[in-house]
């Protein structure tokens, strides 16, 4: 009986959440429909999705599995230019934009899928901050590896190099489609608002379902006490690698998202550096570890932050900064949360003297 | 003959990694965090030097005491106000800490500065060594480079080993408890450490400004985490360590940029790292700690 309700509230909270992204979406509508958007805002719809789904993912590994990463942001690289890879090759092949797109996101996501398990077998061996220097490591080596990459294309098939283009050895009709540090040019504008806000959903259906399920309990057991999780029969290195590959390939999804949003899609330190990583950890963290419905929320209003504060010129990244200090010592600081639990506390009693 | 060049170069490159790893190192043994705007530190420290000798004229000498006093005070500043509230915390949010910490510092350098690089004076006047006829050339800032840093690791060593204040910090880096127990105050040994740390930054600092003189307010963000890496190569929480993997990884770094590839040469510094880390997991140096039940 008990086990119903808790099983009860679980979904409760989880349709809230599943509400809470389908009330933005109706509101942008509406907002939209009524005249209100700007072009400024128009342009952050897609980023704030890409940024949401790269949240609900890391806080996967982070959050759920409790391994810290820095390295998302190569798993979002690996799934942009495999993603858009796949739509300007197959331009000759698949006429139609969409069902290209839609293929795409599944090509993405299988390619950083094979990241995330190439990856994570040797590196989920390590712990704490020798894996996060390690993912970071591996993030900058595949940015650093896409930047001397080039892929050519003609009628003999596809040709690949890590030198310059003149030794792809192309024929005459034949098309660069990876240009080494200037990636990948002219892909299809192919996402939407309503294209992201569908993946963010599917994204969450997949992950809360997931944290829910027995394999998710198995993974949160590891997270909570590893040796205690071994004695009891849990497979450390299979669930571990099974909750890094699916965190990596929900990235690659973001990633082929974010690609087809640009028309020009380079590996830049900005895009997908660690940089970028550690702004998507920052969602996670703000947003509360292991809340998925808080990363959700942070990632919006953090990326939206920096945008509405244009107005302020070169002062939006200073108090980006301060704002990130003080939530965080407001947040966690042991003397605040002390503070905070006082000041309930006093609110308490005097409603309690007020009853009585 | 240039192969030893490029050793030369990459011996001294990895000696400014090697210093800036050691207040990695210090800061990690002995707060147990990551403290990520260490790199930024080295970039203040370079504008400040910047300052006192191309903008106000003054000598060299004074440039680097500037450097090395605002950086001081700098860091412990930052501990005193955002890192020490945070003390027993979760390791996470310190990270993220550090992380707004160093946002802040870039932009406030971006505010003052602007974003175009500046040209910096070596603040080295020494003319170039040449050996064998001419054809070996090692520049005056590699030598002092190598040399100081030599100076800092012996003063380092012997400080740690010689002094009650250097006592007292390894007892910290062994256990927080009970050195309190012992009546070593904890909050002043992380403060000397965040000071001695961010000293070494400066000087880390003016020295890469004066082998690769251009300066923006993002110069230090990419040494800051090689030699992070340096640090966790040689094991972090470990000065020896420190060294060599800031040593290691120059030479690395520079021989792979003239043999191999340029644009691959941090791509090939980071899997070194990562076969290391697999092959010993606390790194070179570091101590292999058993779990317990």
């Amino acid at each position: 009986m008990k086990m119903k309700s808790v099983k009860n509230k679980t979904t409760i909270q989880n349709l809230i959440t599943y509400a809470i992204v389908i009330a933005f979406w109706v509101f942008i509508q509406i907002w939209s429909k009524t005249g209100h958007m700007t072009s400024l805002l128009n342009g952050l719809l897609v980023p704030i999705c890409t940024y949401v789904i790269l949240a609900i993912s890391l806080n996967l590994t982070v959050g759920i599995l409790g391994e810290l990463s820095l390295g998302h942001a190569g798993f979002m690289c690996a799934g942009a230019f495999s993603g858009a890879f796949f739509t300007k090759a197959m331009a000759d092949v698949i006429p139609s934009v969409g069902v290209r797109f839609a293929i795409a996101l599944f090509v993405g996501a299988a390619v950083a899928a094979v990241f995330g398990v190439l990856i994570g077998i040797p590196v989920l061996r390590l712990k704490g901050d020798y894996l996060a220097i390690v993912t970071l490591a591996f993030g900058e080596i595949i940015k650093n590896l896409i930047n001397v990459f080039y892929v050519g294309k003609d009628s003999r098939g596809l040709h690949f190099s890590m030198k310059d283009v003149a030794s792809l050895n192309l024929e005459a009709d034949g098309e660069v489609i990876i240009k080494g540090a200037q990636g990948i040019t002219g892909t299809p504008k192919a996402s939407t608002f309503t294209i992201g806000i569908i993946l963010v959903l599917i994204t969450l259906v997949i992950i809360l379902n997931l944290i829910n399920s027995r394999t998710g309990r198995a993974i949160m057991a590891i997270r909570d006490n590893r040796i205690a999780a071994e004695s009891v029969g849990i497979n450390i290195t299979k669930y571990k690698l099974l909750a890094f590959t699916i965190s990596a390939s929900i990235a690659g999804v973001a990633g082929v998202l974010y690609a087809h949003n640009l028309s020009s899609l380079a590996a830049t330190t900005k895009n997908f550096g660690y940089n970028m990583s550690i702004m998507i950890l920052v969602f996670v963290v703000l947003g509360g570890i292991g809340n998925i419905r808080g990363s959700i929320i942070a990632a919006v209003i953090l990326t939206a932050l920096p945008e509405m504060l244009r107005g302020l010129n070169n002062y939006r990244m200073l108090i980006y900064a301060v704002v990130l200090i003080v939530m965080m010592l407001f947040n966690s600081a042991p003397k605040s949360i002390e503070m905070r639990e006082r000041l309930v506390e006093t609110i308490k009693g005097k409603k309690r003297k007020e009853a009585a | 003959m240039s192969f030893l060049s490029y050793l030369i170069n990459g011996i001294s490159l990895g000696s400014i990694y090697a210093i800036i790893a050691l207040g990695y190192t210090m800061v990690y043994g002995i707060a147990k965090m990551l403290n990520f705007a260490h790199g930024d530190i080295i970039m203040v420290g370079g504008f400040t030097t910047f300052t006192v000798v191309s903008t106000m004229g003054g000598n060299p000498i004074l440039g680097i005491l500037a450097a090395v006093v605002v950086c001081t005070v700098l860091g412990v500043t930052i501990e005193r106000v955002a890192y020490k509230p945070l003390r027993g915390a979760s390791p996470l949010a310190v990270l993220i800490t550090a992380i707004g910490v160093s946002y802040l510092l870039q932009n406030v350098a971006l505010l003052i500065f602007g974003s175009n690089s500046k040209q910096f004076t070596s603040v080295v006047n020494i003319p170039a060594l040449k050996l064998a006829d001419g054809q070996l050339s090692i520049s005056g800032v590699t030598i002092v480079t190598i040399i100081s840093c030599i100076v800092i690791m012996t003063l380092l060593t012997t400080f740690i080993n010689k002094t009650k204040m250097g006592q007292a910090m390894l007892a910290v880096s062994e256990d927080k408890g009970a050195a309190t127990l012992m009546g070593i105050d904890v909050n002043r040994t992380i403060a000397v450490t965040f000071a001695i740390g961010s000293a070494l930054a400066a000087i880390a600092g003016v020295l890469l400004c004066s082998a690769y003189p251009s300066l923006t307010p993002y110069t230090g963000s990419m040494p800051g985490i090689k030699a992070f890496v340096a640090a966790v190569f040689g094991g972090i929480g470990s000065i020896p360590g420190a060294m060599i993997g800031g040593i290691i990884l120059g030479v690395i770094e520079n021989l792979s940029k003239a043999y191999i590839s340029s644009q691959l040469s941090d791509a090939i510094v980071f899997s070194v790292l990562i076969i290391v880390l697999l092959v010993r997991p606390t790194g070179i140096l570091g101590k292999k700690i058993h779990e317990k039940v």
